[in-house]
C-alpha cells in the first residue's frame, strides 16, 4: 500500500523539499511542544473576553429569566433559535470531513479532518447551549429525557420533532466526540513518546496506552471505518431533524418539504466556510502551509461552490412553489422577505450565499488566499442571516395583522452571540495549543504517495506520459508552498 | 548467557520494514510484535492475524440500541400513557423513526469503540508498554523474542541486510517503564 504510487496528473497533498517522517512529526508538534506565539496570545486573549461576556451574558439570562431577550408573543424564536442552528450547521463541515470523505477514500481529508471535528464538537458546544439557555430554566432539562418522573410518569413525547432533536443532538455530539478522541490516540501516543516529567505523564493518560502495535492498528482501521459509515447518515440525519423542529409545523415559510436537503446542503455549505475561515489562518500562523495547501484550500471552495448553488436552486423552488401553491399566506410570506421591514436580512441572505459565492466559478478566486478568506466570512454572515431570515421574518406576520410585531434584540442576545464566538475561539485556540491539530499519523500514511518529493521522483525515474508531467507542473504554480517549478 | 530480551529492526521506510519481515519469515524466525507511526497495510495478513471482528460487535450493539429505544417508546406511548391525538393511532411507527435511528448509531459507536478498547486493553491511565520510543515517529520497529531464537549475530544481520538503520538489543521488554 505505502509502495503505491499515484498518478502524476493528481496533485500533490503534501508539498515541500525532504519531508520525512520525522518531519511531518516535528512540524506538528511545535505549537504543542513550544511556546505559542504573539499571534496566538492575541488571538487567546479576545476570545477569552469574548467567552467572559457569553458566561456572563447566559448568567444573566439564567437570573432573570429570557425575558431579558427581546422575544415578543408573536416572534417567540429569534436570535437564540438563529444561533442553535447557526452552529449545528458549522459543526457539519466536520463530520463530512472525517465521514463521509473517508468513506469516498478523499486522501486530502487526511490533513484537515483533525481541525474539522475539533471545530464540529466546539460548534455543537455552542449550539448546545442555546437550547438550554432557552429552557430559561436549564434543570427542567431532565423532563426531555425518557425518565420516571413523580407526574405519573409522564413520558417524553416521541411524536415530537422537537424530542428527536434531543435525541439527534446528543447523539451527534457524542459520536463526533468518540470518532475524535479515537482518532486523537495515536498522535497523543506521539507526544507521550516525546515528552519527559508531568508532560508525558498527562499524555501517557490522555493516551490509553497506545503502542501502535498491528493489532492495534488493524483494529483501529476497521473502528474508523464503522464510525465513518455510521456518522455519515447521522449527520445527515442530524440537520434533516433541525429542519424537521420548523417544516412539522403549520407556519407559512417553514411547513415546506423542500427542509431537510435544503438544510443539509446550508449545514455543509456553512460548515466548510467555517473550516475555510480557520484554517487558511492556522495554516499560516502555525506554518503549516505545506501540509493544508492550496489544493485542499482550492479543493474546499470547490465544495462551498457547490453547496452554495444547491442552495440557491432551493432558494428559487421555494419561491416557486410558494407562487404555485396559490395559498395566500404562503405567498405573502415569501413576498414579504422582499418587501417587508425585514428586505435588508433577505438581501443578506440572498446575496452572501448565492452570488457571492458563484464568484467562485473563477479559478483565480478560488485560488487567493485573502479573497477566499473574506469570502468564507461572507458566507457565515450570509448563513446566519438565512436563519434569521426563516425563524424571525416568516414569525413576525402571522395570520392576524393585529398581532404583527418586530423582533429588536436586546444587549443580552447580542452578547450571547458574540460570547458564543469568544467561547468558539477560545476553545479551538486551547485545541491548537495541546493537541495536534493535523492527524500526524493519517499524513504519515500519504506521504511515500502523494507528496510533491514523491512526485518528483516518479518524473525522474518513472518513464511517463509527457503531456501529463506538462499538466502536472502546470497545476504546481497555482501553490504558495512551492517556490518555483524546474 | 546473553542478557538481551528483545531484538528490535528498527527501520525508516515501510516498504523495508515489509521486506524485512520476509526476510525472517524466509529464515523461520518468528516476529513477537511490530510497531509503527501509521498503520500498514498487509502486515497483518503477513504475521497471519485474522480479521477483526469488531464489525460483529459494533451490528449487535446497533441492533441492541434500536430494539432498545423502540421498546422504550412502545411502552411509554402506547402501554403505559396513551395519549389521544387528534384520534390517531398511539402506535405511530414512522414517529418512532428518528429516535430509532439515533440510538442505532449511539450504541454501535459506544458499544465498538468500548470493545475495541477492552480487546486491546487501551484506557485512560494505562502504563504504555514501548518497545521503542520512536516506533510512534518516525521508525518502524519489528520485535523479536531473543529467548531461544538462532543466533542473535543472524538475526542483526536479516534485519541488516533488510535495510533496517539500527538494530537494538534490548535487556528488557518495555523501555517505557521508569
Amino acid at each position: 500500500m505505502s509502495s503505491h504510487s499515484e498518478s502524476i496528473i493528481r496533485e500533490p497533498l503534501i508539498t515541500g523539499k525532504d519531508i520525512t517522517y520525522a518531519q511531518i512529526t516535528n512540524d506538528v508538534l511545535r505549537p504543542v511542544e513550544n511556546m505559542p506565539g504573539r499571534a496566538w496570545w492575541i488571538g487567546f486573549v479576545v476570545a477569552c473576553l469574548g467567552a467572559c461576556l457569553w458566561l456572563f451574558a447566559v448568567s444573566w439570562t439564567f437570573w432573570y429569566g429570557i425575558g431579558s431577550w427581546g422575544l415578543n408573543k408573536t416572534v417567540g424564536w429569534a436570535w437564540d433559535i438563529t444561533g442553535f442552528v447557526w452552529w449545528v450547521g458549522i459543526g457539519h463541515a466536520g463530520t463530512l470531513i472525517s465521514a463521509i470523505l473517508l468513506l469516498f477514500r478523499q486522501n486530502w481529508r487526511n490533513s484537515i479532518n483533525r481541525s474539522a471535528e475539533a471545530m464540529t464538537i466546539f460548534a455543537v458546544i455552542c449550539a448546545a447551549s442555546y437550547i438550554v439557555c432557552h429552557m430559561g430554566r436549564p434543570w427542567m432539562f431532565i423532563y426531555s429525557l425518557p425518565l420516571p418522573n413523580q407526574y405519573g410518569s409522564l413520558w417524553v413525547n416521541f411524536n415530537s420533532p422537537l424530542i428527536w432533536d434531543v435525541f439527534a443532538i446528543s447523539t451527534y455530539f457524542s459520536v463526533s466526540l468518540v470518532f475524535w478522541y479515537t482518532g486523537l490516540l495515536p498522535d497523543l501516543a506521539t507526544i507521550r513518546d516525546r515528552a519527559a516529567g508531568l508532560r508525558r505523564r498527562i499524555y501517557s493518560v490522555l493516551s490509553f496506552g497506545w503502542t501502535g502495535s498491528v493489532k492495534t492498528w488493524q483494529r483501529f482501521e476497521t473502528v474508523c471505518l464503522i464510525l465513518a459509515g455510521i456518522s455519515t447518515p447521522l449527520v445527515l440525519s442530524v440537520h434533516t431533524i433541525v429542519s424537521m423542529d420548523f417544516a412539522t409545523s403549520l407556519e407559512p415559510g417553514w411547513h415546506t418539504t423542500i427542509f431537510p436537503p435544503y438544510f443539509v446542503a446550508g449545514a455543509i455549505f456553512s460548515g466548510f466556510a467555517m473550516v475555510q475561515t480557520l484554517l487558511l489562518v492556522t495554516r499560516k500562523v502555525l506554518g503549516l502551509e505545506n501540509y493544508i495547501t492550496m489544493f485542499h484550500i482550492e479543493a474546499m471552495n470547490k465544495i462551498i461552490l457547490l453547496t452554495g448553488s444547491i442552495v440557491g436552486v432551493a432558494y428559487i423552488t421555494e419561491f416557486f412553489i410558494a407562487y404555485y401553491s396559490g395559498g395566500e399566506y404562503e405567498r405573502y410570506t415569501f413576498l414579504n422577505r422582499f418587501i417587508g421591514p425585514y428586505w435588508w436580512a433577505g438581501c443578506m441572505m440572498y446575496g452572501c450565499n448565492v452570488l457571492m459565492t458563484q464568484l467562485m466559478w473563477f479559478k483565480k478566486i478560488r485560488t487567493n488566499i485573502p479573497i477566499s478568506w473574506v469570502l468564507s466570512i461572507v458566507v457565515n454572515i450570509g448563513m446566519w442571516f438565512e436563519r434569521f431570515v426563516i425563524i424571525v421574518t416568516s414569525l413576525h406576520r402571522d395570520f392576524v395583522p393585529s398581532s404583527w410585531a418586530m423582533f429588536y434584540p436586546t444587549w443580552v442576545d447580542v452578547s450571547i452571540f458574540i460570547g458564543s464566538i469568544g467561547l468558539f475561539f477560545t476553545l479551538f485556540l486551547l485545541f491548537i495549543r495541546v493537541l495536534p491539530s493535523i492527524a500526524m499519523a493519517e499524513v504519515k500514511l500519504i506521504l511515500k504517495s502523494s507528496s510533491e518529493q514523491a512526485k518528483k521522483k516518479l518524473m525522474e525515474h518513472e518513464q511517463l506520459n509527457e503531456e501529463q508531467v506538462e499538466y502536472y507542473k502546470e497545476s504546481l504554480t497555482k501553490f504558495d508552498s512551492i517556490e518555483a517549478v524546474g | 548467557m546473553s542478557k538481551t530480551k528483545y531484538i528490535l529492526g528498527l527501520f525508516a521506510d515501510p516498504d523495508e520494514m515489509m521486506h524485512g519481515i520476509d526476510k525472517l519469515q524466509q529464515n523461520s524466525i518468528p516476529i513477537y510484535d511490530v510497531y509503527t507511526p501509521m498503520p500498514i497495510h498487509g502486515i497483518d495478513h503477513k504475521l497471519g492475524l485474522k480479521d477483526s471482528r469488531l464489525g460483529y460487535a459494533a451490528f449487535m450493539f446497533g441492533c441492541l440500541g434500536g430494539s432498545t429505544i423502540f421498546s422504550m417508546a412502545y411502552y411509554m406511548l402506547v402501554r403505559d400513557w396513551p395519549m389521544d391525538i387528534g384520534g390517531k393511532p398511539s402506535f405511530a411507527i414512522p414517529d418512532f423513526v428518528p429516535i430509532t435511528f439515533e440510538w442505532t448509531v449511539l450504541f454501535t459507536a459506544f458499544g465498538m469503540v468500548a470493545t475495541f478498547f477492552y480487546a486491546t486493553h487501551l484506557f485512560p491511565g494505562r502504563a504504555p508498554r514501548v518497545m521503542e520510543l520512536r516506533a510512534t515517529d518516525d521508525r518502524f520497529v519489528i520485535a523479536i523474542d531473543a529467548k531461544g531464537n538462532v543466533p542473535h549475530e543472524d538475526i542483526t544481520k536479516i534485519l541488516k541486510d533488510a535495510g533496517a538503520v539500527e538494530v537494538k538489543h534490548n535487556d528488557r521488554k518495555y523501555v517505557s517503564y521508569e
